[in-house]
């Protein structure tokens, strides 16, 4: 029975446009940033500049004589000693007489203009005591290195075991990978606004990735009620992770509190830098043991990840990157230990991909490597091994309701491939090329020669939604009613829009659902239940879900009405003298808890694709020219497809900046670039044609059968990059981002540990 | 080892504001602001200008992109002194009231702005690319948005949407298909 007398325009399958569209392009989008009270105060943050310090004293008398300056507030200004933290509450609010990295906070400023607050803070004066950093997260996982925390270093150790662990094959790869630590660089830096309240409280409008969870961190830190502490969501500039970390929230808030007027945080980027976590670095060591007919027989692993100084997420990336990490394929066999340890770097914590990230760039490179023992065509190895539905991965769970991932393969290699040959100077009669379009660009560094093209092949999946036994739920409101200019549904749920498009995803599913056009989304807040974190690619099938679930209540119930009323069900108008409103709190099928073996079926359902890339490396310079991306990704159902390839050609672009250009580059704990002078992000220029091939290959479970589509663009574009890059120059390149050094040399990164794969970190001994 | 603050000796001079004339988007602005206030921090805390955006403060994101007298310029290393007399030109000021720039247009339709906090600075140097160069080449359009960075898009659709708006966003709009099958195409199984 339908409610529209007309086809409704923008639903589930069209490239509707996004409803901020419009005000982002006018530049009227409030972001964070943006946000003004007359009269607000503005705060800002001392940090440590040493990683690994004991604090002796901190004098605050001559900064609190600065002009303007209304409070300063260190550790033992804090009204409780809660500590926070995304998985595990490990981080003082402000150093409690330690700081173990270089960044941590140490005090909070609120002036009456920023420039006032900075000067307070150079003028605070800090007595530290140096303590040894400690850089190596494979060190600090030994016997004898010094405790960061109380219980250790170790973050989390995940073993999986499966099949026969110690099986033996006829023909054995290893190797040993590194990947360096990426920042996420969402261009917003982090900013929110913090606004005492009348009841002692605070409303907090931030930048953030999930409201709720930021509120269970801020309201004990304050000593407050969760109802004293109310959160909006405020225009997000970019997220990738690292906005589900609290940041400024708690102090922001402790700033608003203390001086009873409106508070504001904005950094800057260095600050941004300092102040949010990063992907985790990871070293991973890895034999691959197969048949002669190149049917795996084993895998076997030991990855290290850096979690830096307080553990964040750190549990779920270890877990991750133990489940993940044997790739989309069947292996009968498997030993992986992953482990994650604290260190005096930089805290890491979530990046899109995360876990599976790290895991991937090892295991297709071991694939790779195969191929070439066995003198294979590498997409024929992976595809004789790739899981389809029913095979089991190496926790034991079952591939279920997805494209086999031999068909994104064949199908990714498949696509067209880019049109120009490499042109040599000395072939006759062809021009060499423009300069712009080599490697090194504007540079100018070469017409063509010392050029070589490369092609390589990755597939990778990793889960979609939370895991492990994690209650995962997301709460949605639909109200349809009347307004003088006709029908419209409203929609309010916590689900943080940071650019992905989940705003445009609930419209969509309102107006197929509901057959409304007019669709009101709501600003996000915290007077709604949980929507989850918008990560882990799922807020479609998650919020998707939900707001899915309550325009059918809102259906069921206007059927009851119309039969009620002997009305039709398109008599809209008549109907819906009172609006019609309802909320549910939606959940997806639970998910077993980790164990110490296995983790069991801990994951929903898995999201998989494929990447084929073509470079170009001037073997002379060492740079590299992406010449084109091409990728089979299997989506379920695109619910707007320009939104799904804006995800896919994003994530690529992220893909390819930890293949080749972005590196969070560590000296002793110390970041030793800060800026986007020195943190290279790729640019317009760096960017190549994208070919994206979507197949639709529906899940049961999810709205739609729309499976989330914001991670795997990043897991398998990387390695195939580097494979593509391997393709061209024959060097090993066991490392990302891979740098003109490696190419030109040969370098290889070498941790300096001897480690047997899926042996116990903790035992590694000194190369 | 005792360190005052982040290591950064001395103190700030005390506060002085000082009277400074803009014009921006047609308009003309006298604003009391510190004289090492840029361009950036004047546009947005002074004027309550936020479209024009930072995110970087040292020229390299492209962010607070604006044009003064038509040129792209970016505000965070611009101190309004140097621009006194000129014609200042934010995102705010690109719309002709209700209607919107043919580049805004195209941004809002191709999915050109996700976050959209570059967008602002994208427009803008976009902007000054078509006046000067109504049918821009793929590499014109490269080069002129070059020092604009995007770290949601990949890209791909800020190009076609500049590429919508030169051509006028009609039927005669060249679609800038680059390898093989173009963008996307969708298969069933």
């Amino acid at each position: 029975m339908t409610l529209a007398r007309t086809r409704v325009r923008g639903g589930v399958g069209e490239s509707a446009p996004r409803p901020d569209g419009v005000p982002k392009v006018r530049g009227e989008f409030p972001y964070a940033s943006d946000l003004y009270l007359e009269g607000m105060l503005f705060g800002h943050t001392l940090r440590s500049p040493h990683p690994h310090a004991l604090i002796r004293a901190v004098d605050v008398t001559a900064a609190r004589e600065i002009s303007g300056v209304r409070v300063i507030l260190t550790e033992r200004d804090l009204p409780t000693r809660e500590r926070f933290g995304l998985m595990k509450r490990d981080q003082p609010v402000l150093a409690e007489g330690r700081v173990r990295y270089a960044g941590e906070a140490i005090a909070i400023i609120a002036a009456d203009e920023a420039d006032q607050a900075r000067a307070a803070a150079k003028a605070i004066v800090v007595e530290y005591e140096i303590l040894p950093p400690m850089s190596d997260p494979i060190a600090a996982l030994g016997p004898d290195a010094p405790a960061l925390h109380e219980g250790g270093n170790v973050i989390d150790d995940v073993l999986v075991v499966h099949g026969d662990p110690d099986a033996q094959a006829e023909v054995v790869v290893q190797g040993e990978y590194e990947v360096a630590m990426q920042d996420q660089a969402a261009l917003g830096p982090e900013a929110g606004l913090a606004i005492p309240t009348a009841d002692g409280g605070v409303t907090l409008h931030i930048a953030t990735q999930w409201l709720h969870e930021d509120l269970g961190q801020i309201a004990p830190a304050l000593g407050l009620p969760n109802e004293q502490v109310r959160l909006v969501l405020a225009g997000v500039g970019g997220a990738f992770g690292a906005r589900e970390d609290v940041t400024l929230q708690i102090h922001a808030c402790l700033l608003a509190l203390a001086t009873k007027r409106p508070v504001r945080m904005s950094y800057g980027r260095e600050e941004s830098f300092y102040g949010h976590v990063h992907r985790h670095p990871a070293r991973l060591f890895y034999e691959h043991g197969a048949r002669r007919d190149g049917t795996l027989v084993y895998v076997r692993a030991t990855i290290v990840l850096d979690g830096g100084a307080y553990a964040s997420s750190t549990s779920a990336v270890v877990a991750n990157a133990g489940c993940f990490a044997a790739g989309p394929y069947r292996v009968p066999n498997a030993r992986v230990r992953s482990v994650g340890a604290y260190t005096t770097n930089p805290p890491a914590g979530a990046m899109r991909g995360f876990g599976a990230v790290q895991a991937c760039f090892a295991y297709e490179a071991q694939m790779d490597k195969l191929a070439a023992a066995l003198d294979m065509d590498p997409v024929v190895l992976r595809a004789r091994n790739a899981v389809e539905d029913g095979d089991r991965i190496i926790t034991s769970q079952p591939v279920e309701g997805s494209e086999p991932v031999a068909n994104l393969l064949r199908r990714c290699a498949a696509l067209p491939m880019p049109a120009d040959e490499v042109a040599h100077p000395l072939r006759a009669g062809r021009p060499s090329r423009d300069p712009l379009l080599l490697p090194g660009g504007a540079g100018n560094l070469t017409h063509g020669e010392g050029i070589r093209r490369g092609t390589g092949f990755a597939a990778g999946f990793k889960n979609v939604c939370y895991s492990h036994g994690f209650d995962d739920v997301s709460h949605a409101r639909v109200r349809l009613e009347r307004t003088d200019s006709g029908i419209r549904a409203r929609v309010h749920t916590a689900a943080a829009e940071v650019g992905q498009g989940i705003v445009t995803v609930c419209q969509q599913i309102v107006r197929t659902a509901l057959e409304v056009e007019e669709v009101i989304v709501e600003t996000p807040d915290t007077t709604i239940g949980s929507a989850g974190s918008s990560s882990a690619s799922r807020q479609t099938w998650m919020t998707g879900g939900a707001v899915l679930a309550a325009c059918r209540e809102v259906r069921a119930a206007l059927e009851e009405r119309a039969l009620a009323r002997g009305r039709a069900m398109d008599e809209l108008a008549a109907l819906l003298d009172e609006p019609i409103e309802r909320s549910v709190a939606w959940r997806h099928r639970p998910t077993e808890k980790r164990d110490g073996h296995t983790q069991n079926h801990g994951h929903v359902a898995f999201l998989f694709a494929a990447h084929r890339a073509t470079v170009d490396v001037d073997l002379g310079t060492g740079l590299v020219k992406v010449v084109q991306v091409a990728t089979s990704q299997d989506v379920g159902k695109a619910i707007n497809p320009q939104a799904v390839v804006g995800q896919l050609e994003g994530g690529i672009a992220q893909g390819l900046g930890l293949a080749v250009m972005e590196e969070v580059l560590l000296r002793d704990g110390q970041v030793r670039n800060a800026s986007f002078t020195d943190y290279l992000l790729p640019t317009i220029l760096d960017m190549p044609p994208v070919v994206c091939d979507l197949v639709e290959h529906p899940h049961p479970d999810a709205p739609y059968g729309a499976k989330g589509v914001g991670e795997p663009p990043t897991i398998s574009s990387t390695p195939a990059i580097v494979a593509a890059i391997r393709a061209a120059t024959g060097r090993e390149l066991n490392r990302v981002p891979v740098r003109p050094d490696d190419i030109v040399f040969g370098t290889v990164a070498r941790s300096g540990w001897r480690i047997v794969p899926g042996s116990d970190p903790a035992m590694a001994a000194r190369a | 080892m005792t360190e005052r603050g982040d290591g950064v000796e001395g103190m700030p001079d005390p506060v002085t504001k000082q009277l400074t004339t803009l014009r921006v988007n047609g308009e003309t602005h006298t604003v009391a602001a510190e004289p090492h206030h840029t361009l950036l921090e004047v546009l947005r805390e002074e004027l309550g200008l936020t479209g024009t955006k930072h995110g970087c403060e040292l020229g390299e994101c492209g962010a607070c992109t604006v044009l003064v007298d038509g040129v792209p310029l970016l505000s965070c290393l611009t101190l309004p002194a140097q621009v006194r007399g000129m014609e200042v030109t934010t995102v705010e000021g690109l719309a002709d009231g209700p209607r919107l720039h043919p580049l805004q247009t195209a941004f809002a339709e191709e999915g050109a702005a996700q976050c959209g906090y570059c967008t602002p600075g994208m427009l803008m140097a976009a902007k000054a690319l078509l006046d000067a160069n109504p049918q821009p080449t793929l590499e014109d359009m490269q080069q002129a948005i070059a020092g604009n960075l995007c770290r949601c898009t990949g890209y791909t659709a800020i190009y076609e949407a500049i590429a919508k708006a030169a051509s006028g966003g009609g039927a005669g709009a060249q679609p800038l298909r680059r390898t093989g099958a173009g963008r996307a195409s969708a298969s069933h199984t």
